[in-house]
């Protein structure tokens, strides 16, 4: 295959048909709808053999899904933001019936108030939901991670379902050249799908998802969906591993760019990552030994791959695209927490929080974010979580407000007179 | 500290048990915790509450794990395993049990060397008593402690059942102090236990838990059927019991009405209820045109039917 220009949804639709998954339930959310409209033409072009239903609901779909997978067929669903939210209590019923299948989460932020472009507040709510979680930072990694996420939770060891996360706008609606793979080579990559014990039959009757009173058998199979997510960590290396000998492209647990010798390191998720890649390299040419550390993997969380990557720096700025109410970045807590009592683990680990709805950040701004590491690391303090939004930024925000409030006198101005009027 | 464990099945008021003792533990002057503790809710099915009581502050939640005194409603579920009416029993531990039968019956049936009291709350004519058996439990376990006075079991009586109306409340204190009436003779018997009891001296016998593949670690049941093997009777209060010399025959009448489709055609063309799992809503007693359909009280019901409970549990 050549390389086309694709939108990070039509790279998910491709994953999908590479996949040859059999069943889509769907439901449209901005801005995943168009994976759903690309893959609903293939079908009804004949290009793609896959039944897609149309849902009342992403609590419906996510339970589609999963009830199709207990049936033994390869299912997808896609959705972002709110629809993730609302699908949320089957998120956690599904991966509790341990039935595998791949759920791409277009990332868009939470209301209120409510917005279109990227955060990652949404992916984050399903940190604990038992799904594992790849998130990708260029529409090629999102074909590639779709492929690699059926293998994964399809491996007999993990069992799990999984979700590829793009971010709204900047991968989602944006094109980029993709190499689409080989559908011949994507077959022997990613066998069809082998159910084992997922067989139900309407004529043979099974119970999936029982209930059971008591903590004893709750701990059991609550901690087993653990462990496999835990195993998931050796089973994602040997995909991987298999992906870069097929397709030449490797994608390890945690990406890790010109770091190994670096003092300063980024550590963030997605495809803002890439602006960081690019501030790297202006920070070498500027003679600053900085790198960039890149999860590609969320959860499992790569623990041990992450220690290595740190080891020996001297300071890491974690920029989180999201934020815990009361808390701060939650990549911050989860890396503070892998480094913690590690005895090479750097000395400053500062949290920043960037990029909340889809708000840029700027080469000047990694730039800053290395100098208060310097300023850090000599005054062996280190700083609060700093969200990056500048003076001019508030300056707008003032002046959006000065136009509401100006619009709210308006109106109460002319609801006193009109109550006036009515009094005499 | 006094810790009490009421036994009964849902609808027999233990919850309201738990309460009016705790209520009354409190108007006494005592920190109290009282909680029911049940599985999904449904009638007949075994449920238990209890009650802590103390002079200081109660740090212990959840189950009780060496009561004091145990209060068993119905003494129907002795032999249900999931009731585990006798679970943690230490020598101390008084059990006070709903029945007509003798102390020394129940002690010899269960080889138990703790106090066993009886009090038969049903009066006489009654068939069943379900509405008072949890005020009766109460009222009888405040005696027990010797803590309790009369008028303030009362004052609690009114206080926890009062949006019930008047005259449920006139009715529910009768039976309370009648109860509370009874135990003259056992006023006092139960102690409080040991404020702190001996740390276990074995520790936990914690393990790793090994990696079990998916199709092992997921809740499903991978066969059909299964169902029969939860004997559902259990949960049952009432019994249908066929007067076969009233019996029309008109089985499609009962048996077609019957919500868990227990009542089939049997000898002599009779219905003929399958007791394992009738769960004793008595549809088929009020449907009965002959009116031959009796509802018995479980507990004095072994005797004229076949099934029994002590064969149906597992």
């Amino acid at each position: 295959m050549t390389r086309q220009l694709l939108t990070g949804n039509v790279a998910a639709a491709w994953g999908v048909r590479l996949a040859e998954v059999d069943y889509v339930p769907a439901f449209p959310i901005t801005p995943q709808t168009e994976i759903i409209e690309t893959i609903a033409g293939w079908i009804d072009k004949g290009e793609m053999d896959c039944r897609m239903v149309t849902m009342d609901s992403e609590h419906s779909m996510i339970t589609a899904a999963g009830a199709a997978v207990a049936t033994g067929v390869r299912s997808y669903a896609a959705t972002s933001s709110q629809g993730l939210l609302y699908g949320m209590e089957m998120l956690y019923t599904v991966a509790g019936w341990r039935t595998p299948f791949v759920l791409t989460n277009v990332s868009r932020g939470l209301s209120a108030p409510i917005t279109l472009e990227s955060d990652h507040n949404d992916v984050m709510a399903a940190r604990d939901s038992g799904f594992l979680q790849i998130h990708c930072a260029t529409c090629q990694e999102v074909v590639d991670a779709t492929l690699m996420a059926y293998r994964l939770a399809e491996d007999k060891r993990v069992r799990v379902p999984v979700i590829v996360n793009l971010d709204g706008f900047y991968l989602s609606f944006t094109r980029e050249p993709v190499d689409i793979p080989d559908p011949a080579k994507a077959r022997e990559f990613l066998p069809p799908f082998d159910p084992g014990s997922l067989k139900f039959r309407a004529g043979r009757p099974l119970s999936e998802a029982v209930a059971v009173l008591g903590g004893t058998p709750y701990s059991y199979f609550r901690y087993e969906l653990h462990l496999a997510a835990m195993g998931a960590l050796a089973v994602y290396d040997e995909v991987a591993e298999d992906f870069a000998r097929l397709f030449g492209r490797r994608y390890d647990a945690v990406e890790s760019y010109r770091a190994e010798d670096a003092d300063y390191v980024f550590v963030m998720l997605g495809s803002f990552s890439t602006k960081a890649r690019d501030a790297v390299d202006g920070l070498r040419e500027a003679g600053v030994a900085a790198g960039l550390v890149r999860p590609r993997l969320f959860r499992p969380f790569p623990v041990e791959a992450l220690r290595r990557a740190l080891a020996g720096r001297k300071g890491v700025a974690v920029i989180d695209q999201n934020l815990s109410m009361g808390k701060g970045g939650v990549l911050h807590g989860e890396l503070l927490s892998a480094l913690y009592g590690v005895a090479d683990a750097p000395p400053v680990v500062a949290g920043f929080i960037g990029g909340l709805g889809g708000r840029d950040i700027g080469p000047g701004e990694f730039r800053e974010m290395i100098s208060v590491l310097e300023q850090a690391v000599a005054d062996g303090e280190t700083p609060p979580p700093r969200l990056l939004f500048s003076a001019e930024e508030l300056r707008h925000v003032r002046k959006l407000q000065a136009s509401a409030h100006v619009e709210r006198e308006e109106i109460h101005r002319q609801e006193r007179g009109d109550t006036e009027r009515d009094e005499t | 500290m006094f810790r009490i464990r009421f036994h009964g099945r849902g609808g027999q008021g233990m919850k309201t048990a738990s309460h009016i003792l705790g209520s009354a533990f409190f108007h006494e002057g005592f920190e109290v915790q009282d909680a029911p503790r049940y599985g999904a809710e449904r009638r007949g099915a075994p449920i238990f509450a209890y009650v802590r009581a103390a002079r200081g502050a109660i740090n212990e939640r959840g189950i009780i794990r060496h009561p004091d005194l145990v209060i068993v409603a119905d003494e129907s579920l002795v032999p249900v395993p999931a009731a585990e009416v006798l679970a943690n029993f230490a020598p101390h531990t008084t059990l006070l049990i709903n029945s007509a039968e003798s102390a020394e019956t129940w002690r010899e049936r269960l080889n138990l060397s703790s106090p066993i009291i009886c009090l038969p709350l049903a009066e006489a004519g009654e068939q069943a008593e379900l509405p008072y058996m949890g005020v009766a439990c109460a009222a009888a376990a405040a005696r027990l402690t010797g803590v309790i006075g009369r008028e303030s079991l009362g004052d609690t009586v009114a206080e926890e059942l009062g949006s019930l109306g008047e005259e449920v409340v006139a009715e529910n204190l009768r039976r309370a102090l009648a109860a509370f009436d009874a135990m003259a003779d056992h006023e006092g018997c139960v102690a409080e236990g040991e404020e702190r009891l001996a740390a276990p001296a074995e520790g936990p016998d914690w393990i790793e838990m090994p990696l079990d593949l998916g199709e092992q670690a997921t809740p499903a049941i991978h066969a059909g059927a299964t169902s029969v093997e939860v004997r559902t009777g259990l949960w049952r209060v009432m019994r249908p019991v066929v007067h076969e010399d009233h019996c029309n025959k008109c089985v499609w009448i009962c048996g077609s009405l019957c919500p868990d489709s227990v009542i089939s055609t049997g000898a002599g063309g009779y219905p003929e209820v399958d007791y394992d799992h009738c769960k004793g809503c008595m549809i088929c007693v009020a449907a009965c045109p002959r009116h031959a359909i009796e509802a018995v009280p479980e507990h004095g019901a072994a005797g004229e039917t076949a099934a029994t409970h002590e064969e149906a549990s597992p």
